[in-house]
């Protein structure tokens, strides 16, 4: 058996890689695709650890179908904005959609 | 083959790491965004073989139908609506990675007919650390976490789908064409 430490290492480097994609990508969408990453390494988290503590549970995949669940909103919600962003400003980049930046 | 035999878990699960990694820094690397969607998309599937191999095979279904299937969907759709400046058609790039698809092809094959082996050359009783137990009796996976979800977890469950419902309301209303949504000023949209 692989131990836990491995999968929580594994998470770690997807979980940064993640958030390295959304502080360094400029493009929405790309830091949408960042922020799937993530989500999926705390996924990897949630089923490692569930599977250590008591492995005749299910605890940790249903807490991943919920994540699974809310992250299908969040893009669903984020990419409409994308393409409404695109459409009045023509640019899907976060630099140029700074009006409320002050 | 012994030894192949004995640590098939472990050396899958550094091989998926190795893949999912490099997956991983492909999402973040690549200048093209389809090709970093493509690259998210096997970052998925070795997530998916990971929840495998971790005995959550309902999740790993999940994953490959939502994740891969829909989201993915999603996310090309809107960098072709998009992104069509960064979406040229690139003639070399299909002579450039066609060796890393055809090795990709080859390692898929090679870890299936070694599934089929390792299948064949098992012996003994049937494996049951695969199941979970439920109210003290034992159950496959999926069964588990219909279970499990649809007792225990009933009240999450339904304010989860309340989200999903509020997140499509609102997805079609920003997605509408002409809604009161549009500039003040009244510029004309490019």
């Amino acid at each position: 058996m692989v131990p836990l430490e491995n999968y929580l290492v594994l998470s770690a480097v997807m979980f940064s890689l993640g958030v390295y994609g959304v502080l360094a990508r400029r493009n929405a969408v790309l830091i949408l695709m960042s922020v799937e990453l993530m989500l999926n390494a705390v996924s990897i988290n949630f089923v490692a650890f569930a599977a250590y503590l008591d492995p005749d549970k299910v605890l940790g995949a249903i807490f991943a179908v919920f994540i699974i669940t809310v992250a299908a909103a969040e893009v669903g919600l984020a990419l409409a904005i994308v393409i409404r962003l695109f459409r009045n400003r023509a640019t899907s980049n976060v630099d140029e959609a700074a009006s409320m930046k002050w | 083959m012994e030894f192949l035999v004995s640590n098939f878990e472990a050396i899958l699960f550094y091989l998926v790491a190795a893949l999912t990694v490099a997956a991983g820094v492909g999402v973040i690397a690549l200048k093209n965004p389809v090709h970093s969607a493509l690259s998210l998309l096997s970052t998925f599937l070795m997530v998916a073989v990971l929840f495998v191999v971790r005995h959550a095979e309902f999740l790993a279904a999940v994953q490959v139908l939502v994740y891969a299937g829909g989201i993915m969907v999603l996310f090309l759709f809107v960098i072709m609506l998009v992104n069509v400046k960064g979406v040229r058609p690139d003639a070399a790039f299909l002579t450039r990675w066609a060796p890393l698809a055809i090795a990709g092809g080859v390692l898929i094959g090679v870890l299936l007919a070694l599934l089929v082996l390792l299948g064949v050359l098992a012996t003994g009783t049937a494996d049951t650390s695969a199941l979970q137990s439920v109210d003290g009796q034992l159950a496959g996976n999926t069964e588990a976490v219909g279970i499990t979800l649809y007792t225990t977890y009933l009240v999450p469950f339904e304010i989860v789908s309340v989200v999903l419902l509020v997140a499509m309301i609102a997805a079609i209303i920003f997605g509408r064409r002409d809604v009161a949504l549009e500039r003040p000023d009244g510029e004309a949209r490019p």
